[in-house]
């Protein structure tokens, strides 16, 4: 009697959590994935088939959009890494009590509005008649007005920053959990404090680097309004093209295969990323 | 104490009498064509509530798809988007003549929109706004600018904005000598016409300073000086020339593109009753003079330019000559699959560096 209520209370504690999954992830993906393997033959006929998967390979415009938005997104994550570890080490390791919290806080506000606010923000710092080029020409370093805003340099600088504290978070958790005593015993060891950083720091912040570097490399590789607000003529970007599809194109079949490529190539990154930094997914997402 | 509730008691019952002939019009228009002050007037007059959604041509048909026409009761796509969506999607139910005030629509654009909304037999749209797009100049850092193709002049080089969108190709076809009207029938020939749009539009595309999106992004880039000539609609135009005389609409050379904007109804829309009765509202001439001030663009009703502001009526005349008027090409309606070939074009264009 006991163990049956007890089983009925862990089926209905489980029940939210399926009926979400189920209905709100696997069901609509089933039903993408219904669409994308369906190909139009006519005015309301279609057929089942690989065709639509057949026009990306087959298309240099499509593979070569996903590969550029691959690299630039892996590039985001790398800078974001390099940009966000000092950071992220200032706030752990060398600051206490209030202090500490104030800074954490400052790297939250902005996040307190939203993404199109953000990158709008972006776009009046960076256009030719904006703050820096007006700064710039008052300060005498440039002649006439320079257009920042519309090439992929903006870009990296909107990517960077809307996912830089989904970076510091997971790496302040682990370098606060890293004792300060491992880090003096390696200096009266007599080490350098680049060995140590690479020899105690670095791997003890393995699974926060890793974590949080899944976490950008999702977001800016699913990111849809800063790349095509900052990148204007020149911003190609797969979410786009998927955009295009389904809205200006009635190509919902063409769009659902992209969705789905899409999904395949985040998930090869990642696995990727987790084999060559010998990390597994469990360490690094279950702590 | 006792008073209040029963006051309470009868505001309650009004209320529940008025909502039991009322209906929710939920309306997926463009920004500008419902404003709040006509809302309230009809809101006022029939015991109707509006809920207003604003979007474009694409995401109309691309929301009523997804919901197999449900969701909205009134819609109001281009004339020349209709039929070939009613085609392809089923997403629309005919139009009931007996229902709407006919008297109050010029004749002529009645009977063009229903021409080329019809498919099988049923009509589906009726005709509400009209207008242009064309060229957006400012006078005094880009007189030279008359045409589409001169967008591409090396005078006026990263100082120019278009869309990327089909109006943006039948436009340059129109200023380079083309007639992609002409070819809608005809796959062969209108990718013909698609392919030399394309090899003018990449070569021109170092001239252009970004693809504008919204009306507000291409208003913003005008005003602020970044660019001196852009492709657009004609009201952007005439608002910003409120603001700064120097810059105002025109109408080009190869002729500006003439759209009409209809009503149509969703084929699984709920309060038919609030539609039709909107539809006859928003025609009484006094009512479109005050959507033609909100949004700027006149209406296809009868007398309905009679309340307009003089302002805006000047910078219409200033814009179109009677040559110019009779000069606009107007689109036909577009048949089924012609999209995804300028799609393929506009993507190659996209990539084109």
């Amino acid at each position: 009697m006991g163990s049956d209520r007890s089983k009925l209370g862990f089926y209905l504690l489980l029940a939210p959590l399926l009926l979400w999954l189920v209905t709100l992830i696997i069901l609509p993906h089933i039903g993408l994935f219904a669409v994308s393997i369906s190909e139009k033959v006519g005015v309301r006929e279609y057929e089942t088939g690989l065709g639509n998967y057949a026009v990306f390979f087959n298309e240099p415009l499509y593979w070569r959009t996903f590969a550029r938005t691959a690299f630039m997104s892996i590039s985001t994550t790398v800078l974001t890494l390099l940009l966000g570890f000092p950071i992220a080490y200032y706030i752990a390791k060398l600051t206490r009590g209030r202090t500490k919290t104030t800074l954490f806080l400052m790297c939250l506000i902005p996040f307190w509005v939203s993404e199109l606010v953000r990158t709008f923000g972006w776009m009046i710092l960076l256009r030719e008649t904006g703050v820096l080029s007006n700064f710039l020409q008052y300060t005498g370093v440039i002649g006439g007005p320079v257009e920042f805003l519309y090439n992929d340099g903006a870009i990296m600088v909107g990517l960077v920053y809307t996912s830089i504290l989904f970076m510091i978070v997971p790496l302040v958790t682990t370098l606060d959990s890293l004792d300060d005593s491992l880090i003096e015993a390696g200096y009266d060891l007599g080490g350098s404090g680049f060995s140590i950083l690479r020899e105690i720091v670095i791997p003890h912040a393995m699974p926060g680097i890793v974590s949080g570097c899944i976490v950008v490399f999702m977001l800016s590789l699913g990111n849809y309004l800063t790349p095509i607000l900052l990148g204007g003529k020149d911003s190609l970007w797969f979410t786009g093209l998927i955009y295009t599809q389904f809205i200006t194109r009635f190509n919902w079949e063409l769009g659902s295969a992209f969705g789905f490529l899409l999904l395949a190539l985040s998930s090869a990154v990642v696995f990727l990323g987790l084999k060559l930094s010998r990390q597994s997914l469990s360490n690094t997402m279950g702590r | 104490m006792k008073t209040s509730l029963v006051s309470m008691t009868v505001l309650a019952a009004a209320l529940s009498a008025t909502t039991v002939s009322a209906e929710t019009l939920r309306l997926l228009t463009w920004g500008g064509y419902a404003p709040a002050e006509v809302i309230e007037m009809f809101e006022a007059e029939t015991g109707h509530t509006v809920e207003v959604t604003t979007s474009n041509n694409e995401e109309m048909i691309a929301k009523l798809r997804a919901t197999n026409g449900g969701g909205f009761d009134l819609a109001q796509p281009s004339q020349d988007r209709i039929a070939s969506a009613q085609e392809e999607f089923g997403i629309y139910k005919p139009i009931d003549m007996s229902k709407v005030e006919e008297a109050q629509i010029v004749p002529s654009m009645l009977s063009a929109t229903a021409t080329n909304t019809t498919f099988d037999g049923e009509v589906y749209g009726l005709p509400h706004i009209w207008g242009t797009s064309g060229l957006i100049v400012n006078k005094a850092e880009a007189e030279q600018v008359a045409d589409y193709t001169d967008l591409c002049d090396a005078s006026v080089a990263g100082k120019v904005s278009y869309r990327l969108k089909r109006p943006t190709l039948i436009g340059f076809a129109y200023a380079m000598g083309l007639d992609p009207f002409a070819a809608y029938g005809d796959t062969e020939a209108y990718q013909g016409i698609l392919d030399k749009v394309e090899e003018k539009l990449v070569s021109c595309k170092a001239n252009v300073k970004t693809y504008w999106d919204g009306g507000d992004e291409i208003k913003n880039l005008l005003r602020s000086g970044e660019v001196v000539a852009a492709m657009a609609w004609d009201t952007g135009g005439w608002q910003l020339n409120a603001d700064n005389a120097d810059i105002t609409f025109v109408a080009p050379k190869s002729g500006a593109l003439g759209w009409i904007d209809t009503f149509a109804l969703p084929s699984r829309g709920r309060a038919d009753e609030a539609a039709y009765a909107w539809i006859n509202f928003v025609m009484r001439p006094d009512v479109a003079s005050m959507i033609t001030n909100a949004a700027g663009n006149f209406t296809a009703a009868v007398g309905g330019d009679e309340g307009v502001n003089a302002d805006l009526k000047a910078r219409y005349q200033a814009s179109f000559d009677q040559a110019a008027i009779d000069n606009i090409n107007w689109y036909p309606p577009v048949p089924a699959g012609l999209e995804t070939l300028e799609g393929a074009t506009l993507d190659r264009i996209n990539a084109a560096k």
